[in-house]
């Protein structure tokens, strides 16, 4: 006598990203804060003191702005124009940032007006930064040259005109005084020694440079330009190391993690994507909402700014650690003697040992099928947390229904308020493609049954028409991808060689996940 | 059916136990069941068999416990004859020939030497109507008897045999046939029949199923189609009978029967469920469930103590009074087709095949024993008629018995479909379920098979579809992860040609080449790369079967086509080496060598042809294996391979061909030297009658039979004596094999010659049993060997009777008193007539 067999519940593997140490750490932000701006947020540079105040520039206007402040702490709107690259020294003490009007300034952070004035460039200064002796400026312009001016005597000491075109970005050596990176959008960058007069180091990127980025080590360089980024080893005199092809309109922004061990690249595609940089895949990928201009990642990773074209800049905050340890705080549990007692009896040899039979443990569900108790065993697979959470169950139990074939009994007789609940259940899950072929036949037995009293529930009536539109929305979307794949399969057999082989690669990339297998058509015919 | 050399056509197992209700014995140690033309005898505590009484030469139709002797069983047969066995020794005593077939048997304690057959009404030959007929058995000592004094009880009988049963002491007999109740009084010669209305007002009918009768009051119980029981009571008048109704069973109750003090009713039916009605209080009630399969038949053993269920998938269900199950006899489930094919495991080499609903089954071929069922389905089975249930419908093995693949179906508008992937676990000695792939294919998968190369890393599963695909399933190698749950399975290639539809798929030996016919086309792939390589075709006729040659002609594709085509394809040149007009059913080849085996369909028999791809000549043919086609085969390869030159029987050597006909019936080749082996075998392992042969059996077995010998003794000495001289002529007339050891045989021949009224032959044994143990007694003589002494003292005893007249020394008076001692008992018994 075999006991009864408890309903199967199918195991689904989950679909989507895989759950990685990165996608846990880069997941583990705050929502964002958004903080509205006066134009296009162009760029954010964070100071490198504590406590890390951040500089915003956006149209006429730097802001700064505290750690966890949504006000700026400091506002300088002396430009006459749009500002541009506002940056800080690495004291944390000055502020450089380039104009429309081609004038660079240079501010105190607790002052107002402009400390120095650099006047000689012609056309709007996109690029400015400090040299790393901190008593330099470097500013790159749409004049097509790049300039070193001093600042205690607010003159300038070298220009360079090797650019053809617009230099759009640029960036200093941390370790050599005399180095420092142009961009430009004549499609190469440039490395200057400011001990010689001209560049010493040219490397084409191949479309106009956005962004350009330095390692720590100041081994590899990033650019940004067009809708790829590369990475090019300086030691091997420019050579191109990686080319990274993963966004699909510019790349605005690079930005580096504080370990150094994750590179992220911001782009108009309204995506910021997270590279490891050892392999340089794709790690983890960040939505926003408008077409990105700036990024900036705070120390220890603590915060990520995001300036779009919008003019909204989002912050978002890392998590506090402690917020898991409220969750261990439970209740007290029965004492360890609880259930030990009596399990550590010895019988004594003359004792008569009455064997308990083994109890087979039902989930309510089993047990209501177990007695045939059919519309019983479907009102429980349908209580709301079961059908909220665990859907595949009220699936499954639906199905051993049909499968019995009682599931017109289970699903007849029911009042206003429980076919409601089954057709709410039939409007969640009837397109998810797991659930689709019980379900619909369900649906159909639903509207077989209740035909007669369609009407008299304005409630059943309502979910009825969201259902059909549900449907019609379905069957649309359905047409379309089935156009989709029939455009594909064309493409596919026009790039198939004319040896009447079937190209094993993409057949492969159709392979099915683990336990799950969706009903594919065949991509390939051997002609 | 010997034609060719020596090799013979014979059944191998798997014979139906439940098409009769198994008879337990007195003390219920024993079952008794009716199998194909054979009775089995069961051990009720160890399911083993102890004996098989073979004789008839059809059909089994009933078997009844003799009601005078309780060691001894009736069996009736289809071919006419009434054996008397006794079963706890398996020997056949008499033979009686009744001269028309005979379809059930029953008999009471009240009716002594008479027994009750229903047998087809002699006056019209139409084969509808059946009577039941009283047989007084002849009492003589003949071997082989015709019975002429046969009486018509009831005309108009059902053929079922649970639609007659005796009342009460044997007073009555019911029958009922149709919706009519018939009841017949001996004492009275009088019958009373009672009317069912058709159908009642709600549609359900009212036909009975079975009867069954109170054995201590007049009362009668009857199942019916509906699932009804009626309780019937004062039916010995005419108008003035009641019947009171009882309703559980949802679909027509199969059987009924009262426990021996009438206590208790059981019921069975579809629903395979036992329900325990109890008497006077029927709305108390007791069920054990979920027994597996529709309970066809339910007995009881004569104290009550067992009862026992037989089961619509060849079980038979041994159940304590307690209700709870203690033993199963689970003999070859054969349903009403074999979905997947015959599958041999490699690693049990046991037959699979499936069995139960949802149940893959390993069948022992050389124990003739069910293994296990493997629970496919994992689902509750529903026992409802009507209902479409899950079936296994495909199973394959990887050639190390590592993996099993399974597919499982539901007809519905659409066909329901799983792939399952089972895994072979060495701590359970059992599959384990790996991955399921729900509708791996749009339509019913038509083949399936799994890549054969031995040394590959991974494995590789195809399957083909009526949807125009074949799929290849390839095994995942376990996952750098840690935490992933080892292999898995993926899908891996999905192939169509021109969209035709696949039918068969089958990898060379080495797993370098796959072939896949589609209708006409044979298209062979590459499942390193998935190249198609070259496509073979042979129009007219798709191609039926397929499969590529091994070891030495592992260079040929063989492939028979639905237009009497058998075709051979060199693979090397990729064009036809050979082909040859045959109508062949079923090809099929053997893993462990390269013969291959095709059945060919002619004129309603089928003919087997064994043959190599290489050879123009067939190895082997033999024409009419069976009548109808053979769709099922398998090759099991031996567990030792035998060294037999003669060439017709060399394909023998290392495999066995086993073949299902076309009724169910599992067959197999042999040779004689095979058969001579066995029957050495069988001799060699003569062993106690009433226990099965376990090792710890054949350790004690020797210390428990000296007490259970005195008892036996004492038993025979109450059969009737019987004249010497006839005693004689049975000695030698019994077959040799039946007899003790001759030494043993010689006193007793001796004294039969000697004293004018012998002994029986039956006390002979006994005889001697107690002459050892009076010498026992004897306090001046030493032990000496039992063997030799029984002899020497029989002849001793000779030599004293004759030579009575010279003047005895001392030793021989001695002697004398001695002997007079021993034979005192059966002097007196002289002395007596």
């Amino acid at each position: 006598m075999a006991s009864f067999k408890p309903t199967k519940i199918p195991v689904y593997p989950k679909l989507g990203e895989k759950v990685t140490q990165d996608t846990l750490y880069w997941k583990n932000y705050k929502a964002p804060v958004q903080i509205k701006e006066f134009g296009a947020v162009t760029n954010i540079d964070i100071s490198p003191v504590a406590p890390h105040n951040y500089a915003v520039t956006a149209f006429t206007r730097i802001h700064i702005y505290g750690p966890f402040s949504q006000e700026p702490v400091k506002t300088f709107t002396r430009f006459k124009d749009t500002a541009y690259c506002g940056r800080f020294r690495s004291d944390g003490q000055l502020l450089v940032a380039g104009c429309e009007d081609s004038v660079v300034r240079l501010f105190d952070v607790g002052g107002k007006v402009a400390l120095r004035m650099f006047k000689g460039h012609t056309k709007a200064v996109h690029v400015t930064d400090f040299t790393s002796d901190r008593y330099q400026i470097l500013t790159g312009s749409d004049d097509y040259t790049c300039r070193l001016w001093d600042i205690p005597n607010a003159t300038e000491l070298t220009t360079y005109q090797e650019h053809t075109d617009y230099i759009r970005c640029g960036v200093t050596s941390k370790l050599n005084r005399d180095l420092f990176f142009t961009g430009s959008y004549d499609h190469t960058l440039k490395l200057f020694d400011a001990r010689v007069d001209k560049c010493v180091m040219t490397m084409d990127h191949g479309q106009p440079v956005e962004s350009l980025l330095l390692y720590p080590s100041e081994g590899l360089l990033v650019s940004a330009g067009g809708r790829h980024v590369k990475v090019w080893d300086l030691l091997k005199g420019g050579q191109p190391l990686v080319w990274l092809r993963n966004h699909h309109k510019t790349v605005t922004c690079l930005c580096l993690s504080s370990s150094g061990q994750r590179l992220l690249s911001a782009s108009l595609d309204r995506h910021v994507k997270v590279y490891n940089t050892t392999n340089y895949k794709v790690v983890h990928n960040f939505d926003y909402a408008a077409s990105i201009l700036s990024l900036a990642l705070a120390p220890d990773d603590e915060s990520i700014m995001v300036g779009m074209t919008n003019g909204i800049l989002s912050v978002k905050h890392r998590k506090s650690p402690e917020g898991s340890k409220e969750v261990q705080q439970q209740r007290r549990r029965p004492s360890y003697r609880v259930f030990v007692k009596g399990k550590n009896y010895t019988p004594k040899q003359d004792d008569y040992l009455v064997s308990k039979p083994v109890k087979q443990h039902l989930a309510k569900y089993d047990k209501q099928l177990k007695k045939f108790n059919v519309s019983k065993a479907l009102d429980t697979a349908l209580e709301t947390w079961t059908r909220h959470r665990k859907p595949e169950i009220t699936v499954a139990v639906i199905k051993e229904l049909d499968r019995r074939g009682t599931l017109k009994n289970a699903l007849a007789g029911r009042d206003e308020q429980g076919v409601s609940r089954l057709l709410h259940f039939f409007i969640g899950n009837l397109v998810n493609p797991r659930f689709a072929p019980v379900l619909v036949t369900a649906a159909e037995m639903i509207l077989d049954i209740y035909q007669s009293v369609i009407g008299q529930s304005p409630v059943v009536d309502r979910q009825l028409l969201r259902l059909q539109d549900l449907l019609e929305r379905e069957i649309d979307y359905q047409q379309d991808l089935l156009e989709v794949l029939g455009m594909l399969d064309t493409m596919f057999a026009t790039c198939l060689p004319r040896k009447e082989v079937p190209c094993s690669g993409i057949s492969r990339s159709n392979g099915l996940t683990q336990e799950e297998a969706s009903s594919s058509r065949p991509q390939l015919q051997a002609t | 059916m010997v034609e060719e050399g020596d090799i013979r056509v014979v059944h191998r197992g798997g014979s139906r136990l439940t098409f009769r209700e198994p008879v337990v014995s007195r003390d219920s140690r024993f079952l008794l069941c009716a199998s194909g033309e054979s009775v089995r005898v069961f051990g009720t505590s160890t399911e083993e068999c102890i004996h098989q009484l073979r004789g008839h030469t059809d059909l089994v139709t009933g078997v009844l416990l003799r009601p005078s002797n309780h060691l001894q069983v009736y069996s009736c047969s289809a071919d006419g004859t009434v054996r008397l066995w006794d079963f706890t020794d398996g020997i056949l005593i008499k033979t009686y020939v009744i001269g028309c077939p005979i379809y059930s048997i029953y008999g009471s304690s009240n009716h002594d030497d008479v027994i009750f057959l229903v047998t087809p009404r002699l006056s019209d030959k139409r084969s509808e109507l059946f009577q039941l007929v009283a047989v007084h058995l002849p009492q003589s000592g003949d071997q082989l008897m015709e019975t002429r004094d046969v009486s018509a009880v009831l005309d108009d009988v059902s053929i079922n045999p649970a639609t007659i049963a005796f009342g009460r002491g044997g007073e009555y007999i019911a029958s009922a046939q149709g919706l009519q109740l018939q009841v017949y009084f001996f004492k009275k010669q009088k019958s009373y029949r009672f009317f069912l209305k058709e159908d009642n007002k709600k549609g359900s009918k009212n036909t009975f199923t079975c009867v069954t009768c109170h054995p201590k009051e007049d009362c009668i119980a009857t199942g019916h189609e509906d699932g009804k029981i009626r309780l019937w009571r004062n039916f010995n008048h005419k108008k003035e009978y009641t019947y009171s109704t009882f309703h559980w069973h949802h679909s027509a109750v199969s059987s009924l029967r009262f426990t021996p003090e009438g206590t208790n009713l059981l019921s069975g039916g579809v629903e395979s469920v036992l329900v325990q009605w109890r008497y006077n209080q029927e709305s108390e009630r007791d069920f054990l469930p979920r027994l597996g399969a529709a309970i066809t038949h339910i007995a009881v053993s004569p104290d009550g103590s067992l009862f026992c269920t037989s089961h619509a998938d060849n079980k038979i269900t041994i159940i304590r009074s307690c209700v709870e199950v203690s033993a199963v006899i689970q003999g070859l489930v054969k349903g009403d087709r074999v979905r997947t094919d015959l599958v041999v495991d490699p690693r049990s080499k046991a037959l699979v095949l499936n069995g139960k609903p949802g149940h893959l089954q390993f069948y022992s071929l050389q124990r003739d024993k069910l293994l296990f069922n493997l629970d496919i389905v994992q689902q509750e089975h529903i026992h409802e008629s009507g209902l479409q249930q899950f079936e296994v419908v495909k199973a394959a093995f990887d050639s190390s018995g590592n993996w099993l693949a399974t597919v499982e179906e539901r007809q519905q508008e659409d066909t329901e479909l799983n792939l399952k992937l089972w895994a072979f676990d060495e701590q359970t000695q059992s599959f384990v379920l790996n991955t399921t792939i729900s509708a791996p294919h749009e339509a019913r998968i038509t083949a399936m098979c799994f890549c054969c190369a031995a040394d590959s890393r991974t494995t590789m599963l195809v399957s083909t579809s009526k949807d125009g695909h074949f799929k290849a399933w390839q095994q995942t190698t376990a996952a750098a992860d840690p935490d992933d749950e080892g292999p898995s399975w993926l899908c891996d290639f999905v192939g169509a040609y021109h969209g035709l539809v696949p039918d068969r798929c089958c990898f060379s030996a080495d797993g370098s080449l796959l072939a896949v016919s589609f209708q006409e086309v044979v298209t062979v792939w590459s499942p390193a790369s998935w190249e198609l390589l070259t496509t073979l075709s042979q129009p007219p006729g798709a191609i039926r079967d397929l499969c590529f040659g091994r070891l030495s002609c592992s260079k040929y594709l063989l492939g028979t086509t639905t237009k009497n085509l058998l075709c051979c394809w060199n693979l090397l040149t990729c064009s036809l080496e050979w082909s040859t007009a045959m109508d062949v059913s079923l090809l099929l080849a053997d893993p462990v060598s390269e013969n291959m085996a095709a059945f060919c369909c002619q004129a309603g028999f089928t003919d087997l042809f064994v043959f190599k791809p290489c050879e123009p000549r067939p190895l082997f043919s033999h024409k009419a294996v069976c009548s109808g086609k053979v769709t099922h085969a398998v090759f099991v390869p031996r567990e030792e391979t035998q060294e037999s030159c003669e060439e017709s029987s060399q394909w023998l050597n290392s495999s066995q061909l086993h073949f299902l006909t076309h009724n169910m019936d599992l067959m197999t080749f042999t040779t004689k030297a095979e058969d001579e082996r066995l029957m050495a075998s069988s001799q060699q392992l003569v062993i106690d009658d009433s226990v099965a042969m376990t090792p710890f059996h054949l350790l004690l077995g020797k210390h428990r039979q000296e007490p259970t010998e005195p008892v036996s003794s004492r038993s025979a000495e109450r059969t009737p004596l019987l004249q010497g001289s006839l005693a004689i002529k049975e000695l030698l007339q019994t077959p040799a094999h039946v007899l003790p050891a001759t030494s043993f045989l010689c006193s007793m021949f001796v004294e039969s010659l000697l004293v004018s009224v012998t002994e029986p032959r039956e006390d002979t044994q006994a005889e001697e049993e107690m002459e050892s143990e009076k010498e026992e007694e004897d306090s001046d003589e030493e032990m000496e060997p039992g063997t030799l002494r029984p002899a020497r003292s029989g002849l001793d005893s000779l030599a004293v009777v004759e030579h009575v007249a010279p003047p005895p020394t001392k030793v021989q008076l001695k002697e004398l008193r001695r002997v007079k001692k021993l034979d005192y008992s059966w002097f007196s018994s002289v002395l007596d007539r």
